[in-house]
C-alpha cells in the first residue's frame, strides 16, 4: 500500500478530473436536451435565444440559480435542511466510479483503462450507492417541517425500497452467466455483435431493471415524490436557489449513471460491431469510449422520451407493479436462467426460456388479479352521467 | 505508519464518534442517521479487511434499507425529542449498571489480550487465512455451509409470510 505507483495515482486524478466534469456538463445538456425534446414533442420550440439554438441556457440557468436569495425558512430543521442536497448529490456523483467507460487507452508505454475504478465488486458497490440516494430525499423532506415535503418523502422511500428488491434481483441472471461481480468484465465478456449482448440472453430482466431504474430515478412515470398536481413540488418544496438546483442535478446524474450501467450491464458496453478495435492502441481506446458514450446518450433519449409520453402512475398502481409484475418477472428470470444454463449451457435457450417464462408469470399475476378482483360496489365511472345524476348531485 | 493504519484509525475514530453520537444525540433522526455513520465506518473497515463483499452487503442492508425503514417510522410516527431523564430511572438504572460494567470488562479483557504479541499474531493469521472473495463466499455457501444456508432461507420466508397474515387484517378484506 506505501508505494503506489506514480503513473495510477496521476492517472486517477485525471480521470477523476474528466470524468466528473463529463458528468456535469452531461447534466447542463441534458436539461437543454430535455427541454428542447420536450418542445419537439409538443409541437413547440422550446428554449432556442441564449447561444446556437439555446445550448447556453442552462448556463443562463445555472447562473440565475447561483445569484438567487439562499432562502432558508424559520420553520426547518435547519442542519439536515442544509446536508440534504449534498446527501442526494453525493452518492451521484461517486457511484460513477465503478462504470467502465471504454476498453483502454495507452499514454507513454503505460495502459490506463478508461475506468476509474476496477473493483471486484463493481454492481454490488453501485447498488449500495445509489441506495443511500434515498437519504437525501426523505431527510429533506422531514427537514422542511411541510405536509406536503414530507408526503413525498415518504412516497419516495416507500417506492425507493420497493423497486430496489427487482433493480438488484434484475441482474443476477446476468451475474450467474457472467460469473463475475466487476463491470469491466461483464461488459468485455459481452462480445461485439448486439445479438451477443445481455438484453437479448435476459430481456425481461432487461425491461424489468431499466423500469426500476425509472423508479430510482423519480422520474416520470415514477415521480410520485414530487407530484406537482397533488404536493406542490413534493419534497423539495421548500427549496430555492442552489439547493434546489443541487437536487436538480441528482436527478440528472442518477439518470447518467443508471444508463451507463445499463449500457455496461445489458447493451454491451462499449462494444459495437468490432468498431471499438479499429486504429492504434490510442485511438482503439477513444473509439470505445465515443460508442459508449453514444449509447448512453440514446438510451437517455429513452428517459426523455418516456417522460413527456407517459402519465404518471396512481400509488397503488405503483405499488401494484412493482411487487405484483416486475418482482415475480425478475425472480422468475433467475429461476428460469440458473436452471437453463446448468442444463442445456445455451444461451439462445436461456434467452428463449427468459421471454416464454416472463409471458407465462404475467400472464398468471393478471389472470389472477382481474379473477380476485372486487366487483365494484358503484358502477364504473365510465358509465356515463345521465341527466338524472347530475341533478341528484346538485 | 502506513496507509492502512491512519486509514483504520480515521474509519475506527469516525465509527466510534457516530456510535457515541446514536446515544447523545436528543433528536431520534439524529440518532438514526448517526448510526449510518457508523454503518458506513465499519464498512470501511470491512474493506480494510479485504473482504469487500461484506462492506457492500453491510451498505446495501444495513444503510440503505434497514434505516430507511427506520427514519420512515420515526417521520411517521413523528416522534420529538426524547426525555433522558424518564427512561433511565428505577429498575432499569441497576441493569444499566450491571451490563456496562460487564460491557467495560469485556472491553478491558480484549484489549489487554491484544497488548500481548501471541494473541494479535494469531489474530492476524487467523485473518488471512479466512477467504473473503466473492467467489470464495459463494462456494462456502453452497457447499459446506448449504444446509444452514437453506435453513436460514426457510426462516426468512416463514417470517414473511408471517409478517403479512398478522397485518392483514380481514381474509376478505382485499384490495
Amino acid at each position: 500500500m506505501e508505494n503506489f505507483p506514480l503513473v495510477l495515482i496521476i492517472s486517477s486524478i485525471v480521470k477523476i478530473l474528466i470524468i466528473v466534469h463529463l458528468l456535469l456538463i452531461g447534466v447542463m445538456l441534458m436539461i437543454w436536451a430535455e427541454r428542447r425534446v420536450s418542445g419537439w414533442m409538443q409541437d413547440r420550440l422550446g428554449p432556442n435565444r441564449v447561444g446556437p439554438q439555446g445550448l447556453l441556457q442552462p448556463v443562463a440557468d445555472g447562473l440565475k440559480f447561483l445569484f438567487k436569495e439562499d432562502l432558508i425558512p424559520d420553520h426547518v430543521d435547519k442542519p439536515l435542511y442544509v446536508m440534504a442536497p449534498a446527501m442526494l448529490l453525493v452518492p451521484a456523483l461517486v457511484a460513477v466510479a465503478v462504470v467502465p467507460f471504454g476498453s483502454s487507452i495507452t499514454v507513454l508505454g503505460h495502459e490506463i483503462p478508461l475506468q476509474i475504478a476496477d473493483i471486484n465488486i463493481g454492481i454490488l458497490y453501485i447498488l449500495a450507492i445509489t441506495s443511500l440516494g434515498v437519504y437525501g430525499v426523505v431527510l429533506g423532506a422531514w427537514a422542511s417541517n411541510n405536509k406536503y415535503s414530507l408526503l413525498g418523502g415518504l412516497r419516495s422511500s416507500a417506492q425507493m425500497i420497493s423497486y430496489e428488491l427487482t433493480l438488484g434481483l434484475a441482474i443476477i441472471g446476468v451475474l450467474m452467466l457472467t460469473s463475475s461481480l466487476s463491470l469491466r468484465t461483464i461488459a468485455v465478456q459481452q462480445g461485439a455483435y448486439p445479438w451477443q449482448w445481455n438484453f437479448l440472453i435476459h430481456f425481461p430482466a432487461f425491461l424489468a431493471f431499466t423500469t426500476a431504474m425509472f423508479a430510482e430515478t423519480n422520474r416520470l412515470p415514477f415521480d410520485l415524490a414530487e407530484a406537482e398536481q397533488e404536493l406542490v413540488a413534493g419534497y423539495h418544496t421548500e427549496y430555492s436557489s442552489m439547493k434546489f438546483a443541487m437536487f436538480f442535478m441528482a436527478e440528472y446524474m442518477n439518470m447518467i449513471v443508471g444508463s451507463a450501467v445499463t449500457v455496461t450491464l445489458f447493451l454491451g458496453g462499449w462494444h459495437f460491431f468490432g468498431l471499438e478495435n479499429m486504429g492504434g492502441p490510442v485511438w482503439s481506446g477513444l473509439i470505445s469510449f465515443g460508442i459508449f458514450f453514444v449509447k448512453t446518450a440514446i438510451f437517455l433519449f429513452v428517459f426523455i422520451w418516456v417522460r413527456w409520453t407517459l402519465p404518471r402512475f396512481r400509488y397503488d398502481q405503483l405499488m401494484n407493479f412493482g411487487w405484483k409484475f416486475l418482482l415475480p418477472v425478475a425472480l422468475t428470470s433467475i429461476v428460469v436462467t440458473g436452471t437453463l444454463w446448468i442444463t442445456t449451457n445455451s444461451r439462445l435457450i436461456v434467452g428463449i426460456g427468459n421471454v416464454v417464462s416472463a409471458f407465462i408469470v404475467v400472464s398468471i399475476v393478471a389472470g389472477l388479479l382481474v379473477m380476485r378482483a372486487p366487483k365494484p360496489a358503484i358502477q364504473d365511472s365510465d358509465t356515463q352521467l345521465t341527466p338524472t345524476a347530475l341533478d341528484a348531485i346538485e | 505508519m502506513n496507509a492502512e493504519q491512519i486509514l483504520f484509525i480515521l474509519f475506527g475514530a469516525v465509527s466510534l464518534i457516530g456510535a457515541i453520537a446514536v446515544i447523545s444525540f436528543r433528536h431520534p433522526i439524529y440518532s438514526a442517521l448517526s448510526l449510518i455513520v457508523t454503518f458506513f465506518a465499519q464498512a470501511g473497515l470491512f474493506v480494510l479487511l479485504g473482504a469487500h463483499f461484506v462492506a457492500a452487503v453491510q451498505v446495501i442492508v444495513y444503510a440503505g434499507a434497514i434505516m430507511v425503514l427506520f427514519l420512515f417510522v420515526i417521520m411517521l410516527l413523528n416522534l420529538g425529542t426524547l426525555s433522558v431523564k424518564g427512561a433511565i430511572g428505577g429498575k432499569l438504572k441497576g441493569l444499566a449498571i450491571i451490563l456496562g460494567i460487564l460491557f467495560a470488562a469485556e472491553g478491558i479483557y480484549i484489549a489487554v489480550n491484544a497488548l500481548n504479541d501471541t494473541a494479535v499474531a494469531s489474530a492476524e493469521s487467523a485473518a488471512s487465512s479466512v477467504t473473503t472473495s466473492t467467489y470464495d463466499i459463494g462456494e462456502l455457501l453452497f457447499s459446506k455451509y448449504l444446509l444452514p444456508f437453506e435453513v436460514t432461507s426457510l426462516i426468512l420466508l416463514a417470517a414473511l409470510i408471517g409478517v403479512i397474515v398478522l397485518v392483514k387484517r380481514d381474509g376478505q378484506e382485499e384490495n
